[in-house]
């Protein structure tokens, strides 16, 4: 069994308003980066998972996001296994 | 006099308000730790205002897995009347007790101010006192209020009559359909973002929340949803 580095990106769903993303491109905007657009924040968690494979650790941090880490009535969520 | 048990979680700091505003309503309140597994025999659990564990990951995160909350859903599966306000809604709707969810408001700013709602449910332990349409003064504290649902959410809540509380004049969250109160398919389970607490008596500016804890209170509160439901598209006012 080895520690595996698993990052999970959860996103607020794309078809849902996201005022911060707006409030932070509107920002850029204001310092002069008109060439952005669509702004969408959301959060990076970095977690050190331990199992015997990638597939289980990458199913693990899956079932994390399932009961805590993304709301999955406002949220989407991308698991990445990193390394071992 | 009915056993209201009111949750304290690390980070809630409407607890002594809502306690307070139950004896007011004629109950006996009393507060409960969220790591106790035991509601000490309630006919009443109210999960109130606060930020939960700093509203770490999102609000009602965390709070959802406290140990108190099996014995939460356990009452509210059993037909006992939950109620949530404020942080005790992101917490229901977080523990699947209520649907949808609450996300950060639409212009960013935490809204502290009393705002407009009407009273559209009727037929729940919580609002059985009020008149159907009626329009009341309650006051709002929150960053993550603005209540999100889809398309068919919305819909089987608009059809089954389960809107409790929605915005008038204006929608300051911008919440999907300006709804800022729901009850479960069971109407045991209510979750609303205003606070009845904060405008319960006359020094508070006005009275309009009080009957949320008088009607915990009438005969009917802990009756089966059922017995209360309104027939016909008439709600009826018990």
């Amino acid at each position: 069994m080895s520690a595996f580095r698993v990052e999970v990106r959860v996103m607020p769903r794309a078809t849902l308003l996201d005022p911060q993303g707006q409030a932070i491109e509107h920002a850029l905007q204001t310092l002069g980066f008109s060439d952005v657009g669509a702004v969408r924040m959301g959060k990076h968690l970095v977690l050190e998972v331990k199992a015997n494979t990638r597939d289980e650790a990458a199913a693990r941090a899956r079932a994390m996001c399932d009961r805590l880490l993304a709301n999955p009535v406002t949220e989407d969520y991308q698991v990445a296994v990193e390394s071992a | 006099m009915r056993r209201v048990a009111v949750v304290v979680f690390p980070g809630s700091n409407c607890d002594t308000d809502t306690v307070a505003a139950a004896r007011l309503g004629g109950s006996d309140a009393y507060f409960v730790w969220h790591k106790s597994t035991d509601l000490q025999r309630a006919d009443v659990v109210i999960l109130p205002g606060g930020f939960s564990y700093g509203d770490y990951l999102r609000s009602g995160a965390i709070a959802r897995f406290s140990p108190v909350m099996a014995a939460v859903a356990a009452h509210a599966r059993a037909g006992g009347p939950v109620l949530g306000i404020c942080n005790g809604f992101q917490i229901l709707c977080e523990a699947g007790l209520l649907p949808g969810g609450l996300m950060r408001n639409a212009g960013r700013k935490f809204l502290s101010r009393p705002v407009r709602v009407r009273v559209e449910a009727t037929d729940t332990p919580f609002t059985h006192l009020y008149e159907r349409g009626e329009e009341l003064t309650i006051p709002i504290a929150h960053g993550d209020g603005r209540y999100v649902a889809d398309r068919a959410l919305v819909q089987e809540l608009e059809a089954e009559g389960r809107v409790v509380l929605r915005h008038v004049d204006d929608n300051p969250n911008g919440s999907t359909a300006g709804i800022a109160g729901v009850t479960n398919a069971a109407r045991n389970v209510v979750g609303i973002m205003p606070h009845p607490e904060r405008r319960n008596a006359r020094p508070l500016g006005g009275e309009d929340g009080a009957r949320f804890f008088l009607s915990m209170e009438a005969p009917h509160a802990t009756q089966p949803a059922g017995a209360v439901r309104a027939a016909d598209d008439r709600h009826l006012r018990v």
